[in-house]
């Protein structure tokens, strides 16, 4: 058994690497996918990296260097209670990034299961699509806000209130490659072979539709990390012992005279990593579905 | 023409039933007791009572469900907590604000991103549309509300020309009201703006590609001419397909554009009633917007059916 494997890949590697560098060769000639994932992975590195790149701690006060500008001391300056920024927006981008990733992996779970059903079960798929409709009547931020508001500030109730706002909007996504799919030549082959529903689904149609859905979550991503911040500053997030970038911007809006920097740095922040995606996105767009064309809230 | 208004009013129904039901429903999403988060920690158990009962929920659900649509069909969206006023009522007497505010916002909005839209295009991959592209994408990638305490900080702290906040209605004293608005306006525009600068560009790239483009500069009119009424005329269609999307994104942006300001409008008041948990003014501020929205979308769609005559003779479906 092990034999013949290992053959396998050893003739196979030469042509697996020449394989990736051939596949990756239009996304590194996309300016708008480079650009994005430079700005991305930045923010990606400095999260993962944060204790390397400072020995500060979050929460540790130091009254005495209170309100210091940036500095070579303090590169992002300290806030009221002389806790350093740039530990605090590093170790804010865990919890605004965390949150945005399980909007994500929601978004794809739900968004693709309800997607498929409503675009693969016609009968489905009028109600699905009804409460979907309803659901996006709603404006985005508002319905999150609403949600967040009975629900009680906390990160769950963040991820829980941006999930209701964009899972419908992913699914829709979804449905409608699913709609084109599902009348290919070849998923009528599929069945007429006698594969089940199941099968078809995972095998034939939604492998097919994994482009729109990646562009999709990309956006999905920067929205929730900007609407993760719009929450937070209104108290809607998560308690302010833990920084996210959108309650630093509200604690420092109380010092916006004496301390612009408090806002500014963290905004910025949110505005790399939205903007990196938002570029990752239309990058992606451009390979892998030059025909799609989206433009949505 | 009013088959198709009629029609679109008719779809309109179902989602609006939809809307008003997960409206409703928001109250039951607050963990545990409700009364209980409402009334906070010093409320006694009479407090208690008395707030189950103004909201009704001493009753059993079904009539719960059945007072909300009852009320609902005359108007009444339930009492404000912290106002002590009908909700329709407080939000009746705060939307001339609001929509006034959304008008600027827009008409910023729509001369901005059409301008650099058309020019993004015009100047096809040459560092102008360069420079348009990343504008429009850099509007879409910032938080509006960092954008408004950034322009405080500029133009109010440093500069100084303009106050920090407030709000002075139009009819007492119009340069007040600019004075007091034009920040607001402008962080509600710039995400749209940086919206239709992307569609305007699309646009107008793929209708100057068009014959008719191509005849009109054939016969010797002026580039203003062709540009500023051929294609013009053209692009504006994709304008108002995005208006819904635009009117949503300006409403809801109000809640903290205005709480920061301290503009007395709708968003204000929502923004409010969030930090106060005055659960009714939420719910019904969430089902007005929504319904306006709803409405407003209808009059777009049948704007642009009047407007495009190719969508009119196929029956506008």
């Amino acid at each position: 058994m092990a034999a013949p494997d290992m053959l396998d890949t050893v003739g196979e590697r030469p042509g697996a690497l020449a394989r990736v560098r051939a596949g990756a060769a239009p996304f590194l000639r996309n300016r708008a996918f480079v650009t994005g994932a430079v700005l991305f992975g930045f923010i990606v590195f400095a999260t993962a990296a944060t204790p390397l790149l400072t020995d500060a701690a979050p929460n540790e006060l130091s009254i005495r260097d209170r309100f210091q500008p940036p500095s070579l001391q303090f590169l992002l300056g300290t806030d009221n209670l002389g806790r350093d920024m740039l530990a605090r927006v590093l170790y804010g981008a865990r919890l605004s990034l965390g949150i945005g990733l399980s909007v994500v992996l929601i978004n794809a779970l739900l968004g693709v299961a309800l997607g498929a059903l409503a675009g693969y079960y016609s009968r489905l798929d009028d109600i699905l699509m009804r409460i979907a409709d309803a659901l996006m009547a709603f404006p985005a931020v508002l319905l999150a806000i609403g949600i967040a508001a009975a629900l009680g500030p906390s990160a769950v109730t963040a991820v829980v209130a941006l999930s209701v706002v964009y899972v419908p909007r992913t699914a829709r996504v979804v449905r409608s490659s699913v709609l084109v799919v599902r009348e290919l030549d070849f998923v009528q082959a599929a069945r007429a072979g006698g594969a089940t529903d199941l099968r078809i689904l995972r095998r034939h149609v939604l492998p097919n539709c994994l482009a729109p859905l990646i562009v999709q979550l990309s956006f999905v991503f920067a929205y929730a990390v900007l609407s993760e911040a719009v929450l937070s500053f209104l108290g809607l997030g998560a308690p302010p012992t833990v920084p996210s970038w959108g309650i630093l911007i509200s604690e420092g809006r109380a010092y916006l005279r004496e301390a612009p920097w408090l806002t500014i740095v963290p905004g910025i922040a949110i505005a790399i990593t939205a903007l990196g995606l938002n570029l990752l996105g239309d990058g992606l767009r451009d390979v892998l579905d030059p025909r799609m064309k989206v433009e949505q809230g | 023409m009013i088959g198709y208004t009629l029609n679109r009013l008719l779809q309109a129904i179902p989602v609006l039933f939809l809307v008003s039901l997960f409206a409703f429903g928001i109250i039951y999403l607050i963990p545990g007791d409700a009364a209980t988060v409402i009334g906070g920690p010093t409320a006694t158990a009479a407090d208690l009572e008395q707030i189950r009962r103004n909201l009704g929920l001493d009753q059993p659900f079904h009539v719960q469900i059945l007072t909300f649509y009852t009320n609902l069909f005359q108007g009444d969206l339930g009492r404000s907590l912290l106002l002590g006023i009908p909700v329709t009522e407080a939000l009746i007497q705060r939307s001339p604000i609001t929509v006034g505010i959304a008008i600027y916002s827009l008409a910023i909005t729509i001369v901005f991103g059409l301008i650099t839209g058309i020019v993004a295009a015009l100047n096809h991959n040459k560092w102008l549309d360069q420079a348009a592209t990343l504008f429009a994408l850099v509007g879409v990638s910032l938080p509006n509300f960092w954008l408004a305490l950034v322009m405080i900080v500029i133009f109010s702290v440093y500069l100084g020309w303009l106050p920090t906040g407030g709000y002075v209605p139009f009819t007492e004293d119009p340069v007040g009201w600019l004075r007091t608005t034009t920040m607001p306006a402008v962080a509600l525009a710039l995400l749209q703006a940086g919206l239709l600068t992307r569609i305007t560009r699309s646009t107008m790239l793929e209708v100057l590609g068009q014959d008719y483009i191509r005849t009109a500069r054939a016969k010797g009119l002026s580039e203003w001419q062709v540009i500023g009424q051929h294609a013009l005329a053209n692009v504006m269609m994709p304008v108002v397909t995005v208006m819904g999307l635009i009117l949503s994104v300006l409403l809801s942006g109000s809640i903290i554009i205005e709480t920061i300001f301290g503009v007395p409008g709708i968003g204000a008041l929502m923004g409010n009633a969030i930090m106060s948990r005055d659960y009714p003014m939420v719910q019904g501020g969430l089902f007005f917007i929504t319904a306006a929205l709803l409405l407003l979308n209808i009059v777009i769609d049948v704007l642009y059916t009047w407007l495009d005559p190719r969508i009119r003779v196929k029956g506008g479906d």
